[in-house]
């Protein structure tokens, strides 16, 4: 995927490059649904269908040498940092040619090579290594930046108040990505945090917090872009409070029982940074659907990928342990 | 040759590591200024500065999982959990995080860090500043488990600690730290998984760890003068253990006594018995005796923490029942 050329500032066709892969991204993510519902995805899958804008947004705006950790909600961030949807999909089917070589699967996807340091099953379990990996960024004096994707379920675990205090502390070049999709899996930020406004939490351990809308994936990447550049000056962590919204359930087959339809109804209707994309940029259906038909083959050529890849023996179990 | 105590001994590990390697750093409560909770790192700050003895806030989470994502980036973070007790705050990321990177990534990422920290009942400190937990860690697939009872071992398996490419979880014992020995005038690395013969003989096999090497030895030289040669055998890594050492050695005397100062239940001598009833099993001619401490937290008032964990009459009477002498004859 190419890099947009001049970083500060989007022309149109960079729109149209954002466009496409977030599209990517939502048509890959549909068809892990539907191979999953026909049984031939072991384990369970979270998708991330809404939220592209985040993902997309980021990370087009990092440089070459950035690292990102993810979330058990990860497929989105994993195309956008690099990884092929071919090895994406061939990790998910459990093929050695995947992304983690089969050992990782859905909410354990690991891209070393292109700076993904991997995705987390533990809520907040990323977020302290990538502060002590923005650490060794500074010790060393690269001009290098560790980004840190988690939602909002994340601001109230341990991890993520000790890591705030310590990267604002140290003032280590890190950006923390809290992706406010106000559900905690099941449970809405009203019942499981006090305050409306997550960004305070940063504030209140001094670092730089940025709102951002995250269904608008320009605003994502322009406030992405200043957030690199203050960590990567040396000016310290910052905290972007992205707002975004989940438009399916938790898992793949929730039946989110606890959410009204009407509002996942209008959610979906109002909240899609897709359309919203679409008609800023003024697209033609039939633009819309020459670009759709370019994704929907790839995603269909990484599924026979992954259909035709290798499953490890059972006793590669016992590789990979130690180094 | 200099004598250097045990606490001497991991210092002058970390610092030659430090000199040698501008990769290498520390990190943990009270380090730089205040010199750690035992004084183990005293000066150690004045020497290499304070972006490499960082002094952390109280957060076991956020340190020891910062010494792993610098670790995934090819640092070598030497990060101090100040007792053992706290490794419970920094258990996700340990067990979780730093063991498992390697593995669920299909062997694309290393993460060389180390985990020092110290526990050891003896001096009175209550039930959650001395508690011996070292083999929760032993269960996890992706850990290495040090446990060094010398300064001369402490030095050297801090060094190869430090040096591997995986995370280790370094234990050293309290009571130890004002033990001296002479050294080598250069450090010699000691290979994890090398398991120390420190007395030989040929009636009864005890393998202990940290303090109880000392207790054994000193339950030996008793078992002695009452007819009875004891080998003592320290396993130094627990994991990987050197089985091979430990098989070989009851092999030869038949009988066996596993010694730690932590509850004997679920301990690291269950597995060792397992390890060799299962090996040596028609060499035995006794059952494996445990000994460690009673199965409670550790008591306050100094009787009581007497009563609780083990010492050298503790692993003498163990001696005494493989050979098939009741205690006191």
């Amino acid at each position: 995927m190419a890099k947009v050329e001049q970083k500060g500032t989007l022309s149109k066709s960079d729109l149209r490059e954002f466009f496409r892969e977030m599209l990517l991204i939502r048509r890959f993510e549909e068809k892990v649904e539907e191979r999953f519902r026909a049984g031939e995805l072991p384990g369970f899958l979270h998708v991330a269908i809404g939220q592209e804008a985040v993902a997309v947004g980021v990370c087009r705006a990092l440089e070459e040498g950035d690292i990102i950790a993810s979330t058990h909600r990860a497929h989105g961030h994993t195309l956008a940092k690099g990884t092929t949807p071919n090895e994406l999909m061939a990790e998910l089917y459990g093929k050695m040619e995947g992304c983690s070589h089969g050992y990782g699967g859905s909410m354990h996807l690991y891209d070393i090579e292109r700076g993904n340091m991997g995705a987390n099953a533990v809520v907040g379990g990323g977020l302290p290594a990538i502060t002590g990996a923005a650490l060794s960024f500074k010790l060393r004096g690269e001009p290098r930046v560790g980004v840190a994707f988690f939602g909002d379920g994340a601001t109230n675990i341990g991890t993520f108040h000790e890591s705030l205090n310590l990267a604002q502390l140290w003032q280590v070049p890190a950006v923390f990505v809290c992706e406010n999709n106000h559900w905690a899996e099941s449970t809405p930020s009203w019942q499981h945090m006090p305050i409306e406004d997550i960004s305070q939490r940063a504030v209140a351990y001094g670092m730089k917090a940025v709102k951002v809308d995250g269904q608008d994936v320009e605003a994502v990447y322009k406030a992405a872009r200043r957030a690199l550049e203050h960590a990567r000056g040396g000016k310290g962590p910052v905290f972007l409070a992205v707002n975004t919204f989940r438009l399916v359930g938790h898992y793949i087959g929730d039946p989110q029982v606890y959410r009204s339809k009407e509002e996942l109804e209008e959610t979906r209707a109002t909240q899609d940074p897709i359309e919203h994309l679409r008609t800023k940029l003024e697209m033609s259906a039939d633009e819309v659907e020459e670009i759709d038909s370019e994704v929907k083959e790839i995603v269909e050529g990484a599924v026979e990928f992954a259909k035709n890849g290798t499953d490890p023996k059972p006793e590669d179990a016992l590789k990979n342990i130690y180094a | 040759m200099p004598e250097l105590s045990y606490r001497e001994a991991v210092r002058d590990a970390l610092s030659r590591a430090m000199r040698d390697d501008e990769d290498v750093f520390i990190m943990g409560e009270d380090i730089a200024e205040m010199g750690g909770s035992m004084g183990v790192t005293q000066g150690l700050v004045d020497e290499f500065g304070p972006e490499r003895v960082r002094n952390t806030p109280i957060s076991e989470m956020a340190l020891a999982g910062a010494a792993i994502g610098a670790a995934m980036q090819g640092m070598r973070p030497v990060a101090e959990i100040m007792y053992e007790d706290f490794l419970t705050l920094a258990t996700e990321q340990i067990v979780n995080q730093a063991a498992k990177h390697r593995y669920m990534s299909g062997g694309q990422v290393t993460v060389p860090v180390t985990f020092r920290t110290q526990g050891g009942a003896g001096w009175s400190p209550g039930a959650q500043h001395a508690q011996q937990l070292e083999s929760w860690f032993v269960h996890i697939p992706g850990l290495k488990v040090v446990f060094a009872s010398t300064p001369t071992d402490v030095r050297g398996l801090l060094w190869s600690s430090i040096y591997d490419d995986n995370p280790v979880v370094f234990f050293e014992h309290r009571t130890l730290y004002g033990i001296k020995e002479d050294v080598p005038d250069e450090l010699e690395p000691i290979p994890l998984g090398q398991a120390r013969t420190h007395r030989r003989g040929e009636d009864v096999t005890v393998i202990a760890t940290g303090r109880l090497v000392h207790e054994a030895l000193a339950a030996a030289n008793e078992a002695e003068q009452e007819g009875i040669s004891v080998e003592v055998v320290d396993p130094r890594t627990l994991l990987p253990l050197d089985e091979e050492a430990l098989i070989s050695s009851v092999k030869k005397t038949n009988r066996c006594v596993v010694a730690h100062e932590a509850v004997v239940r679920g301990g690291f001598g269950a597995e060792v018995a397992a390890v060799i009833q299962y090996s040596a099993f028609d060499w035995l001619d006794a059952p494996i005796e445990r000994v460690g401490a009673k199965f409670s937290p550790l008591p306050f008032a100094p009787v009581m923490e007497e009563f609780v964990v083990p010492h050298a009459g503790d692993v003498l009477n163990a001696i005494r029942r493989t050979v098939g002498r009741t205690d006191g004859n």
